[in-house]
């Protein structure tokens, strides 16, 4: 009975475009960034550029854009010349590889730009150099609103991630919905509940203390919820993060943001 | 090399009271984490930051575990003459670290 | 093996039941009052610390005990004659009492440093300010720490 709702609002999600309004989605004119929610101290943390930890991590990509990744190849930089031709690159991620035929994320781009077009290895998820780079090119699309999940190729994938997003899972039988569409703006314990609204990933977290990525948080709150964490790159994970990135659209990009 | 992020102003007049930010890249694991098997992780932190201008120390700090991880350090100074900051912070296992900013003072 | 009876089985509980608290209240990890004290009078030896001129910026609740941000500030004149050779922080429940020493001069012009810090427990804190005439000067502030809602387990 549940299967068969979740499949109906999936299918009129998937019909109507991604702005219809689904059971309980959160209005468009409602929708806030995480950053409202954080202290003035926080706040002021991730506004200052020389105070935001995040940045080190962008200053650390920039030495491997420039850098050879593999010693008898290029560098980023030497097919893409200048990271500025990245602007609007993380914005529409994570999009739709023609090879693959599903979408990718961002890390997952840098890598097989990696693997094809650099010989080299691909950077584990996680890592220092593959949260730097990714840390570095999403930076160019600071403050430009978000795009992914426009492309109709997208669609099925959307609507995928839509039904994970939905549906209950782990020990305490919680969706994500019921949380982050239902009850923002209340407390969990002492933390605030946020909107869930990915726009500046990767970003700082104070309680990781250390750059991470949006797989990573999504993998934390499945760990909150009791519930077995997909591994780092697999399908759900990116539907997840498509679903979550064309529920954000038009919010701008903060990366690298700061949160608690 | 771990990167640093220093915020001192290109410019100040004589006598100006100048604010000086610094940021660098480190750990700062504390010596008192374990890891999931219940091994103690070794403490891994930046023991002292010191900052010279023109090669005179203006300021130093003693730092402990108790400092977040990439240590944030804000203090200030007068703007005496032209000339450039020396940053240096030394911490466990021969960490050495130094940047250093030029600022022009009429 | 014979069972234990319910009054010996009562007074084994009661037994290792205050073992247990006994263990507990001397775990080693967590600075003690007498610790604070002790490391305070590393800095300031037999000296008189009066209150005032010290002020301490942090935030009474903080978001995440991992980073808080920290400003001390002293009232000083900051001359050659009346400035503020260094401030000394301290913490009253973290595993260890200090947080930080900053060393100071005539030449700062201001007496303030801000910084980061960790903070295990809702605890107070103390900044202790040394000036040049050798007087010594606090403040303390009680700071409210709550622990993240979803935290990772260490894989």
């Amino acid at each position: 009975m549940k299967f068969a709702r979740t499949i109906a609002i999936a299918a009129l999600l998937t019909a109507a475009g991604i702005g219809s309004l689904a059971a309980t989605e959160i209005p468009q004119a409602e929708r806030r960034s995480g950053f409202s929610f954080m202290s003035p101290d926080t706040k002021a943390i991730q506004n200052d550029d020389t105070a935001n930890p995040g940045m080190l991590s962008v200053l650390d990509g920039e030495k491997l854009w420039n850098s050879n990744a593999n010693p008898t190849n290029k560098a980023c930089a030497g097919c893409h010349y200048d990271v500025g031709a990245m602007k609007g690159v993380a914005a529409r991620y994570p999009a739709f590889d023609k090879t693959l035929g599903r979408p990718i994320n961002l890390e997952q781009r840098i890598n097989l730009c990696r693997v094809q077009h650099q010989q080299a290895t691909p950077l584990p998820y996680e890592s220092r150099d593959l949260l730097a780079l990714t840390a570095y090119v999403a930076e160019q699309s600071r403050g430009m609103p978000i795009t992914a999940g426009s492309d109709p190729q997208l669609q099925p994938f959307v609507a995928k991630g839509f039904e994970l997003f939905m549906h209950r899972q782990g020990q305490l039988n919680l969706a994500c919905a019921n949380c982050h569409d239902d009850n923002w703006d209340k407390h969990l314990a002492g933390s605030a509940i946020t909107q869930a609204q990915p726009t500046g990933y990767p970003l700082y977290r104070l309680e990781w203390q250390s750059l991470g990525s949006l797989q990573r948080r999504l993998r934390n709150c499945m760990i909150g919820t009791r519930a077995q964490p997909y591994d780092y790159g697999a399908p759900e994970l990116v539907e997840l993060e498509l679903y979550l990135m064309s529920r954000a659209q038009g919010m701008p990009i903060e990366t690298p943001a700061v949160r608690p | 090399m771990p990167s640093a992020l220093i915020n001192v102003p290109a410019k100040a007049k004589r006598g100006e009271i100048i604010e000086i930010k610094t940021l660098m890249s480190h750990i700062m694991e504390t010596g008192y984490r374990r890891t999931a098997t219940g091994e103690i992780i070794p403490r891994d932190i930046i023991t002292s930051f010191a900052c010279r201008y023109n090669g005179v120390e203006i300021f130093r700090a003693d730092l402990f575990p108790a400092i977040a991880a990439n240590p944030f350090i804000t203090f200030t100074t007068v703007a005496t003459e032209s000339g450039k900051f020396e940053f240096e912070w030394i911490g466990d296992r021969g960490f050495s670290e130094t940047a250093s900013a030029s600022i022009i003072v009429e | 093996m014979d069972k234990p009876t319910d009054a010996t089985r009562r007074q084994f509980l009661a037994i290792t039941g205050s073992a247990a608290l006994l263990a507990v209240t001397l775990r080693p990890a967590e600075a003690t009052p007498a610790m604070l004290t002790s490391a305070i009078r590393n800095v300031v030896g037999s000296a008189v610390v009066q209150t005032g001129k010290v002020k301490l910026d942090i935030p009474p609740l903080v978001e995440n005990g991992n980073t808080v941000p920290m400003t001390v500030s002293v009232t000083s004149p900051m001359t050659p004659e009346d400035y503020v050779k260094s401030i000394h922080v301290f913490n009253e429940k973290n595993p260890q009492p200090n947080i930080g020493n900053f060393y100071l001069g005539p030449r700062a012009g201001r007496a303030q440093v801000s910084t980061r810090i960790r903070l295990a427990d809702s605890q107070k804190i103390v900044a202790i300010a040394r000036l040049s005439d050798g007087s010594f000067w606090s403040v303390s502030a009680d700071v409210i720490v709550t622990l993240a809602a979803c935290t990772e387990e260490v894989d």
